[in-house]
């Protein structure tokens, strides 16, 4: 199961989101809404290098509940949140980050792209198709 | 049917003639009920008739399309292996079409109007209209062709071959833009002529009798079929300049770029939705620098008309549109046009044309017809070229790492990067995205052979600093893919970082060394935290008994890691060094003793400093997480093995330590020594420092530090093999030590 969502500052609200395979996805998307706090927390927490390109691995969030988010904030201060079923335990840490470049550069590609407006939701096609590609390669 | 449909197809593809053809065909189809064939054709009148046209039902784009076959056809030599069955068709065609045109093309005209079959054609209506608009040719009956769906369209055609093709040579050559309205208009020039739709040899024989007439006309019949040829997203030529002319209106410089804005608001006044025109832009940014290039330009000008038209946009870029070589004939564009045409006939045809326009066409050619294989042949023929590249395009995205390392990503893939090469001959303006990945994998590469060739340097020192050197090196290659598939740009580099991983991993434990030994010179040319750092090893060492060495090595990486954090070496590999000059001179301190721990600990500091320290790579927090880990685990690691070993070297020096402990006079010789030779080392080192900095810019000095590092490595060895001897010497002395203090004891007993 995963789960990503892009959320876009300063009010975080989403511009993207996309599950898979299952159709939990409301509890998914709370999920991830939830979890926005705890990348804020983090964004805040780190002082320096925030230049940087950091990602946040927020481990476990609910013991009870089996699975992990990840989470990933640019330069601008977009949220990239992926949400993973621990029982995906061949997901390495290395898999998720190298997910998130992949997000992160589609989503400069988006971007470049004069037509569109930042802040709007995102139709981009080739984004769909990697995001599903990318999907597909973890379940 | 279909296999009549498909011959008709094959007919069509072959150019005006075909179209006739296609008409045939779809008439063929629209009586067979069979969508598949017509979808074909019309994705080949499509492609044939990337017109700006609005063209909402395929029959348009069939008849479009054929028209362009027909000017195709004309010219045998393009279309030598499909020009053949299809003549023999249109012959038959032609005749039937006659007969059958008038009746026909009521016929398809109430087929047309009702047949949801045809899935191509949908809208006779639209189309008839589509043709009145496009069609410059007088005859009013072009309209109605395209309602008569594939029968009108090659009855007229087949019929008007001797008008039309005059007229339509006419048409084609008064008609500058997009080439696909003068196919309407030869298309138009047949529907009067010929109300040939009536059966399918019929049309055969129309297409045949057209394309002799379309032979006979002009070369500009000539030039579009070529150009039209197999790819409804060919960018004709009168197309082409059109679009040339409409860039220059934007950017008199044919070589430079047209900024996103001002496209934006260009293709804003299509009226096209922003999402299509943020489509259409995503598939024609070729290098996504947020420009467009006079290729991007044309591709994406051709995309819009072929939207206005009534064609889907592709999923991908076609081939004959990809911004390859500026090549005024279409060449390359065929490809992409065809791609993109497939797709955009796709409306009508829907899900057939989903897949891009050529592989399905190949695809379904193949089932259809004979005639489509040959067509395919073409079709391949003229993008075969740019059918790499658009691979290529279509890998680099795809490629995650090489990508991220790029696309990004996407896209450092070598055939993106090949891509960009081409590019970057075709146009100055493009050069600067293309090329950018391919600058930035140079710096990459140096710097990795730099870090490579210093590795090798120190792995010559010992086999304990190979020992934690390789812990350390293998996280340092984890770090420069990291870094370069950090940057998309770089992401072309990334292959080459993962792909030699083995190797990296062993010169890099030298290269630790080296760096350690560049970190004592570092630290001697940059005060400071290094120096800090330098001298919180030497303290930090000795009180760090055997067992706590574990613990010794995080201690150290903190400091080091905060130390190095703090510093902003030029380099990442000065940073690097830093922490292995600190461990290296602790490592002098303690002489051979627990130098396999504390390099171990020292690499595993460094390689934390320098998963810290990558600046570009946003995981080397948690690549230091890991390094750390990693670290730690070796350190664990390593005091068991040392443990175990008793002859090994890692025996030795727990000893020697816990007699530093004791006596500190032993200590302090071999302290001595090993400060002399760490200032040998530093010596070394501090030429090492600069051989990282140099590295970066030339191979040369890549050699060089290379080279040098050789040297230090050797020195280190040197040094390395002096320690050992010492340390054997002071363990000679504590046991004779120890055997006096046994003798005296007895002594003071008595």
């Amino acid at each position: 199961v995963l789960v990503s969502l892009i959320c876009s500052p300063p009010q975080n609200y989403p511009l993207y989101i996309r599950s898979v395979p299952t159709e939990n996805e409301l509890k998914f998307h709370y999920t991830v809404h939830t979890s926005l706090d705890v990348v804020d927390e983090k964004i805040s927490a780190m002082g320096k290098a925030l230049v940087d390109q950091r990602e946040l691995y927020l481990g476990l969030l609910y013991p009870t509940e089996d699975y992990k988010v990840y989470g990933y904030v640019t330069n601008s201060k977009v949220k990239f949140v992926m949400v993973v079923d621990s029982s995906n335990t061949a997901l390495r840490d290395n898999e998720i980050r190298s997910m998130f470049r992949k997000l992160h550069n589609s989503y400069t590609d988006i971007m470049c792209n004069p037509f569109y407006n930042p802040g709007d939701r995102i139709h981009s096609r080739a984004f769909d198709n990697m995001v599903n590609s990318m999907m597909m390669q973890v379940c | 049917v279909l296999f009549q449909i498909m011959e008709l197809c094959g007919a069509t593809r072959l150019g005006y003639f075909g179209r006739s053809q296609f008409y045939i065909a779809l008439k063929l189809v629209a009586v067979a009920q069979s969508g598949l064939p017509l979808r074909v054709e019309s994705l080949n009148t499509v492609k044939d008739l990337p017109l700006p046209r609005f063209v909402v039902s395929k029959n348009e784009q069939e008849s479009r399309h054929t028209a362009l076959y027909s000017s195709d056809a004309d010219n045998p030599a393009s279309y030598s292996g499909v020009i053949p069955p299809p003549p023999g068709r249109i012959q038959v065609k032609k005749g039937s079409v006659s007969h059958d045109a008038v009746q026909q093309r009521t016929s398809t005209d109430q087929q047309e109007s009702t047949s949801p079959v045809v899935s191509p054609q949908q809208s006779p209506p639209t189309s008839p209209h589509t043709w009145r608009k496009h069609n410059r040719h007088p005859s009013g009956g072009n309209n109605e062709r395209p309602l008569a769906g594939p029968g009108p369209f090659w009855a007229p055609f087949s019929e008007a071959q001797p008008g039309s093709s005059t007229s339509s040579d006419p048409i084609w050559s008064g008609h500058s833009p997009p080439p696909h309205q003068e196919n309407w208009v030869s298309f138009a020039d047949t529907p009067p002529t010929s109300a040939l739709l009536a059966m399918h040899p019929a049309s055969v024989q129309d297409q045949t009798t057209v394309r002799t007439v379309a032979s006979a006309t002009t070369t500009n019949e000539i030039r579009r079929q070529s150009s039209s040829y197999d790819d409804p997203w060919k960018i004709t030529d009168e197309q082409r300049q059109y679009y040339v002319n409409q860039f220059k209106t934007i950017q008199p410089d044919l070589n430079g770029f047209i900024p996103g804005s001002a496209a934006k608001e260009f293709f804003t006044k299509s009226k096209l939705p922003i999402l299509e025109l943020s489509h259409i832009w995503e598939l024609s940014d070729f290098d996504k620098d947020g420009a467009l290039t006079l290729d991007e330009f044309c591709a994406a000008f051709h995309l819009v008309v072929a939207r206005k038209n009534g064609y889907d946009l592709p999923e991908k870029l076609p081939e004959s549109l990809m911004p390859k070589l500026i090549d005024l004939e279409d060449s390359t564009e065929v490809g992409e046009q065809t791609g993109e045409v497939g797709y955009s006939s796709s409306p009508a045809e829907a899900p057939p044309s989903k897949s891009p326009s050529m592989p399905s066409l190949n695809q379904t050619w193949p089932e259809l017809n004979q005639s489509s294989e040959q067509w395919e042949t073409f079709s391949e023929r003229s993008s075969s070229s740019q059918t790499l590249t658009q691979f290529d395009s279509n890998i680099a995205p795809a490629d995650p790492d090489t990508a991220i390392v790029h696309p990004v990503p996407i896209r450092m893939t070598p055939s993106k990067i090949h891509m960009q090469e081409m590019e970057l001959k075709r146009t100055g303006s493009d050069h600067a995205n293309p090329t950018s990945p391919l600058l930035v994998k140079p710096p990459d590469l140096p710097e990795e052979s730099k870090m490579s060739s210093s590795v090798k340097f120190t792995a010559g020192n010992t086999v304990t600093d190979g020992y934690s050197s390789s812990d350390s090196y293998a996280s340092d290659p984890e770090q420069i893919g990291s870094t370069v598939t950090r940057q998309r740009s770089q992401s072309g580099t990334s292959p080459d970082n993962t792909a030699p991983p083995p190797p990296p991993p062993r010169p890099h434990p030298s290269h630790s060394r080296s760096s350690s030994l560049d970190m004592n010179r570092s630290f001697s040319v940059t005060p400071g935290q290094q120096q800090a750092g330098v001298v919180a090893y030497p303290p930090a060492v000795p009180p760090r008994p055997q067992p706590s060495q574990g613990a010794g090595p995080h201690v150290h990486r903190p400091v080091d890691a905060e130390g190095l954090i703090a510093h902003t070496s030029t380099s990442p590999q000065q940073i690097p060094e830093q922490p292995n000059f600190a461990d290296f001179s602790q490592f002098e301190a303690f002489a051979v003793s627990g130098v396999s721990k504390e390099e171990e600990e020292e690499i595993e500091t460094h390689s934390e400093v320098l998963q810290v320290e990558k600046p570009s790579d946003s995981a080397s927090s948690l690549r230091g997480a890991k390094a750390d880990g990693r670290v730690e685990d070796k350190a664990p690691a390593n005091v068991p093995t040392s443990a175990g070993k008793g002859t090994t070297p890692l025996a030795p020096p727990p000893k020697p330590i816990r007699r530093r402990l004791k006596s500190e006079d032993e200590l302090r010789p071999e302290a001595e020594e090993h400060t002399q030779k760490t200032g040998v080392i530093a010596a070394v080192l501090a030429s090492q420092p600069s051989i990282p900095r140099s590295v970066g810019k030339d191979k040369k000095a890549i050699q060089a530090s290379i080279r040098r590092n050789k040297e230090t490595n050797t020195v280190l060895a040197r040094l390395n093999s002096e320690l050992q001897q010492q340390l054997k010497d002071v363990l000679e002395e504590r046991i004779s030590l120890e055997v006096q203090l046994e003798q005296l004891r007895p002594f003071s007993h008595l």
